[in-house]
């Protein structure tokens, strides 16, 4: 488990993805930077507001594309099939993986922390940057999940970005389902609205996960909690759902 | 993940391959997810959290060039606020003048959209303020002037709000003249164009309306022989 965790994390290494990140932070830099000029007032908040939203999709879809593209390739490589010839469970090989990209994640997220510092204290920087694992934690397994299920990067990728999106503003969604303008007990609006409860209640709550707003002013360790406990419900619901659909294949 | 695996690959193995321990994990994820969103407290919207809208620029940044879908987001977004199971009254508790920049800034974003108007005539208006309702009409009718020819139904709307609900018939009057001054287009109904003529005659202002019914008559505008005679009725003209 821990030996497929470790060449994970050097396919990463060397296939430049952390010259690529590398590259991203910087770009980011020089944008929170720029900003920072045109800023009349509460500079460094607006600049670590708008950095940490930055950083927070660049995280997602860098890390969300990464699980996705290496798993294809060990797909297509006959990679994965050889080690399935291997007398190893499946659940080794599937944890292997797992901890092989949580730890890419945390590199991602150490080097964001580090950004951060520039523009906010630590004691603010650090909820957000362990929101920010557990979002990729979720992340992580969610993209594992989709490959194990469609095999195919585009549509994998799709799922995985519909789903966090829609995770994301599924919060608003209700709200605005639940409250129209015009008021109607049509049998339609009344289907729309169970329907979006019902995924809502499947969803893990991601408008309350890693918030900029959490680098301007702080954040209650009341806040952090539910992150914590969705985080831990969730990931367990994907990994389980994930090594299902593992245990299934067939080769 | 059956039906999904069982559409895009035909390598699979039985159900009865996956462990029993799996199962158990697998389930029990689920029903506790389910258990944890039902105690987690149900969204609720903060009426008075409306923010300063940013600049055009920034608007326009973010939305990606897609001005006319990102007007229709905002215009959600906003309705959001305002709508808020159990609370009766959520408009009184936001700031007019913001709801007024952010419909502004909708219309910028999509000059053609009548959402914005629809919303400052029929939902902003309805609250029991004075002050607010007149707020939402003089937006209502200063965007009139930007399109007359599309914009008009949401200014005879403001001519019913500040005529029945306002009880100002000097207001009615100048927002239905104008309706009869600046939305000359064809298509244009004439009982909009007309509505000048019965706030004069609600004023007492007999003489008024039957001035402006013969110069009505005269340019044209009305030309149905029945509509004519019920005018002319109605203010006593032979």
């Amino acid at each position: 488990m821990f030996t497929i965790a470790r060449f994970t994390f050097y396919e990463a290494l060397h296939n430049r993805l952390f010259s690529m990140i590398l590259t991203g932070l910087i770009c980011i830099l020089g944008l929170t930077e720029f900003i920072g000029e045109l800023a009349i007032t509460e500079a460094a908040q607006t600049q670590s507001i708008l950095m940490g939203s930055g950083l927070r999709i660049f995280a997602v879809s860098a890390i969300g594309l990464f699980v996705i593209t290496s798993m294809a390739r060990e797909f297509d490589d006959k990679g994965f099939e050889i080690l399935m010839s291997l007398p190893m469970s499946r659940y080794s090989y599937y944890l292997g993986k797992f901890m092989g990209f949580s730890m890419l994640a945390l590199v991602i997220v150490i080097a964001a922390g580090l950004l951060l510092s520039l523009y906010s204290p630590f004691s603010f920087v650090f909820p957000w940057l362990l929101s920010l694992i557990c979002e990729l934690l979720i992340v992580i397994s969610l993209s594992l999940l989709c490959m194990f299920t469609f095999t195919n990067i585009t549509v994998a990728f799709m799922a995985v970005i519909s789903f966090y999106f829609i995770s994301r503003s599924m919060h608003t969604i209700q709200l605005i389902s639940n409250s129209p303008i015009l008021e109607s007990d049509s049998f339609s609006q009344e289907f729309i609205n169970y329907f979006i409860d019902a995924i809502a209640f499947v969803l893990p709550e991601l408008h309350i996960f890693t918030q900029s707003s959490w680098l301007a002013y702080g954040v209650n360790i009341s806040d952090i909690v539910p992150v914590l406990v969705q985080t831990i419900i969730y990931l367990l619901l994907l990994i389980a759902a994930g090594l299902f659909d593992l245990y299934r294949k067939n080769f | 993940m059956h039906f999904f695996q069982q559409a895009f690959s035909d390598k699979e193995r039985p159900v009865k391959v996956v462990p029993k321990w799996l199962i158990l994990i697998l389930t029990l994820a689920f029903f506790t997810q389910l258990g944890w969103h039902a105690q987690r407290p149900a969204a609720i919207a903060i009426a008075t959290q409306l923010p300063e809208p940013p600049s055009m620029a920034l608007l326009q940044a973010v939305s990606l060039d897609e001005s006319a879908a990102f007007s229709r987001i905002l215009m959600f977004w906003l309705q959001a606020f305002d709508n808020q199971p159990g609370i009766s009254l959520p408009f009184n508790e936001l700031d007019y003048n913001t709801i007024t920049a952010w419909l502004e800034r909708c219309l910028q974003l999509d000059k053609k959209a009548q959402y914005p108007l629809l919303a400052a005539s029929r939902l902003y208006t309805q609250v029991p303020d004075e002050k607010k309702q007149r707020i939402m009409l003089e937006f209502v009718h200063k965007k009139f002037f930007e399109d007359p020819s599309s914009r008009w139904p949401w200014l005879t709307h403001a001519v019913f709000v500040a005529k029945h609900r306002l009880k100002d018939l000097e207001l009615a009057l100048s927002y239905a003249r104008s309706l009869r001054i600046h939305a000359t287009a064809e298509h244009v109904p004439t009982w909009a164009k007309q509505m000048e003529l019965f706030i004069l005659e609600d004023l007492d202002d007999v003489e008024g309306a039957k001035i402006l019914l013969g110069g009505l008559l005269e340019s044209g505008a009305i030309k149905d022989q029945n509509e004519i005679k019920f005018l002319k009725q109605r203010l006593g003209v032979r």
